[in-house]
């Protein structure tokens, strides 16, 4: 099976998030393969070694993106690819990168592919469903379960809480939803073995897309933190006081019973 | 410029979503005085219309069509295109649930169109607008605007109020017919998770308990409080590891996120996780026996104590309230 993985290198929004002079700052800040792509890589390893066939981990970004991609290598993917856009573009949305990656993918005769269902940094989760689209294939969001057999494929999605059973046929996208897997750590041998493992990097000229082609659609033109929240009161006293303190405040200063 | 603005209202076992009417609101910013034609789209939704009117669509347009029973993004971008087509709007709004997330991004690849989700707040009128958006799990937002062509956009449940309810408004609800075909997907089965009662996503109070619960059991005081304030019940995830209730319950980065009025987290520590779910709340309680527990960083109001001691107070003190009001 021809199996691609749609990887985003993002930034550990447990790190501490800053903005000087409007942009935030990533200097320093450690950088993690997306969580939800996580579950897409293992799923496609799996699906892999009981199918057959190759996985490969496409990502867009600049160099820095290679760490992230060594790692999805050393999880057990086949090959990596770096759609390196550093030198041509300054700006770009969900329809850029969708664009890139689909005609990236266009002519690859894939089977299935696989992405996170949102990236906890931009949090769009617009980027799977687009591709797809774009190359002209079917896809189902959220899933927690993925069984192939053939051509045939059942799925188990999640629709805000509740579980829809679906049948459907290869090629298909999916996005990857909490619960699909348990992500497997890279083994020493695997990271030794995802060094000599191929990792391809193309610029936009590859692809033959030129930036007009794959302008944004949208443009971010602030960016900045809440503001402060006023510090919170915790209540003193007797607890049943407390209690009484707190249905008041809730009820008389806050408004909200 | 006035726009022209679909907004699709969205029927769950034939009742529209309450994030339908905060989409209405939502158009009415961008519409500059332009019409607002609300879609709705499966196998017995009409009935819906006169409601997407009285919440202030001037319009409505339904396609009713066996195929649209459940939602398939196959069969929903059919029937809505076919809209689009006949209506040549200049905005669209959905609301960011599940078929919204869902259908959007196709429908905007389909239209070579830019699509900003999931924003909070639309800030400027016209073609000036700015839509707010949340980013980096709502530690920080963004404020975008669209370069070109169509304004499409998906909005966060609970965070753009509705206009009142007129019932005397009035406008025109007409049927569209759209042969729907070639679904690559079938539904064989749903299976409710959910409990009855009100939608955790769009709940204006939500109980949320954590590890301090202890059990399943540990959840029912949580639940008939939530009862007493109309609000949902939801749970940090390390209750769901625990087994103590079900993931579709869990609030958090990797689960529901939710801005109700009113955020009463229980036994919860306040793992970055868990907060980066609720952390936009308007009002944030936090009840916890650990005064150290980082929930009462973003607290408003905080009681250190006894979960199983301060809830059926707050119980009791809520039903004297509603006694004397």
């Amino acid at each position: 099976m021809n199996i691609y993985v749609l990887m985003k290198r993002t930034f550990d929004t447990e790190e501490k998030i800053a903005i000087v002079n409007g942009k935030i700052v990533e200097d320093g800040a450690e950088f993690i393969i997306n969580p939800y792509d996580e579950y897409a890589i293992e799923e496609a390893i799996q699906v892999r070694d009981a199918n057959g066939g190759e996985v490969t981990v496409i990502t867009i970004g600049d160099e820095e993106a290679e760490k992230q991609l060594r790692t999805a290598l050393a999880m057990g993917a086949n090959k990596a690819v770096l759609i390196n856009i550093e030198d041509d573009l300054d700006e770009l949305d969900e329809y850029t990168s969708a664009k890139i990656l689909a005609s990236y993918l266009q002519d690859k005769e894939a089977d299935l592919i696989l992405a996170g269902n949102v990236a906890i940094d931009g949090g769009s989760g617009q980027v799977g469903p687009r591709v797809a689209e774009f190359l002209g294939i079917n896809y189902v969001t959220t899933i927690t379960s993925l069984e192939v057999e053939g051509k045939d494929v059942k799925i188990v999605r999640d629709v805000e809480g509740d579980a829809e059973m679906i049948q459907t046929s290869l090629p298909i996208l999916i996005t990857a939803q909490q619960g699909l897997n348990e992500p497997r750590y890279p083994s020493l041998p695997g990271i030794m073995q995802a060094k000599k493992k191929p990792l391809e990097e193309l610029e936009l000229d590859d692809l033959d897309l030129t930036e007009e082609a794959v302008a944004a659609k949208t443009k971010t033109v602030e960016v900045y933190l809440p503001a402060a929240k006023k510090e919170g009161r915790v209540l003193e006293g007797d607890i049943k006081n407390q209690v009484s303190e707190l249905i008041n405040l809730l009820n008389k200063e806050a408004k909200v019973i | 410029m006035s726009k022209k603005v679909l907004v699709l209202g969205e029927v769950r076992e034939g009742v529209l979503r309450n994030v339908s009417f905060e989409a209405i609101a939502a158009a009415k910013k961008i519409a500059n005085g332009g019409e607002i034609v609300a879609v709705l789209l499966g196998d017995a939704v009409q009935n819906c219309g006169a409601e997407m009117i009285h919440y202030g669509a001037d319009r409505v347009v339904a396609v009713e069509e066996p195929n649209l029973k459940t939602y398939t993004s196959d069969g929903f971008s059919q029937a809505f295109l076919a809209v689009y087509e006949q209506e040549k709007p200049e905005a669209i709004v959905f609301g960011h649930t599940a078929l919204g997330k869902d259908l959007s991004p196709k429908l905007a690849s389909k239209l070579a169109s830019g699509l900003i989700s999931d924003i909070t707040n639309i800030e400027g009128e016209g073609k000036d607008a700015l839509f707010v958006r949340p980013i980096y799990s709502g530690k920080a937002f963004e404020k975008v605007q669209f370069n070109e062509g169509l304004y499409f956009f998906t909005i966060r449940p609970n965070n753009i109020a509705p206009l009142e309810k007129d019932l005397n408004r009035s406008g025109d609800v007409s049927t569209l017919s759209v042969e729907i075909t070639n679904l690559r997907t079938v539904i064989t089965e749903l299976v409710r998770k959910v409990a009855e009662g009100v939608d955790l996503s769009e709940a204006k109070v939500v109980i949320a308990g954590g590890r301090g619960v202890k059990s399943a059991e540990g959840f029912q005081p949580l639940q008939e409080l939530a009862n007493l304030l109309g609000g949902a019940v939801g749970a940090s995830r390390g209750a769901c590891d625990a087994d103590y209730c079900d993931y579709s319950l869990q609030i958090g980065q990797t689960g529901k996120i939710v801005t109700p009025d009113l955020y009463i987290a229980v036994g919860i520590s306040g793992a970055i996780q868990h907060v980066a779910g609720m952390s936009n709340s308007k009002i944030i309680v936090a009840i916890n026996k650990d005064p150290e527990a980082n929930i009462f960083k973003i607290a408003d109001y905080g009681i250190v104590g006894d979960l199983f001691e301060v809830i059926p107070m707050m119980i009791e003190e809520l039903k004297q309230l509603k006694v004397s009001v």
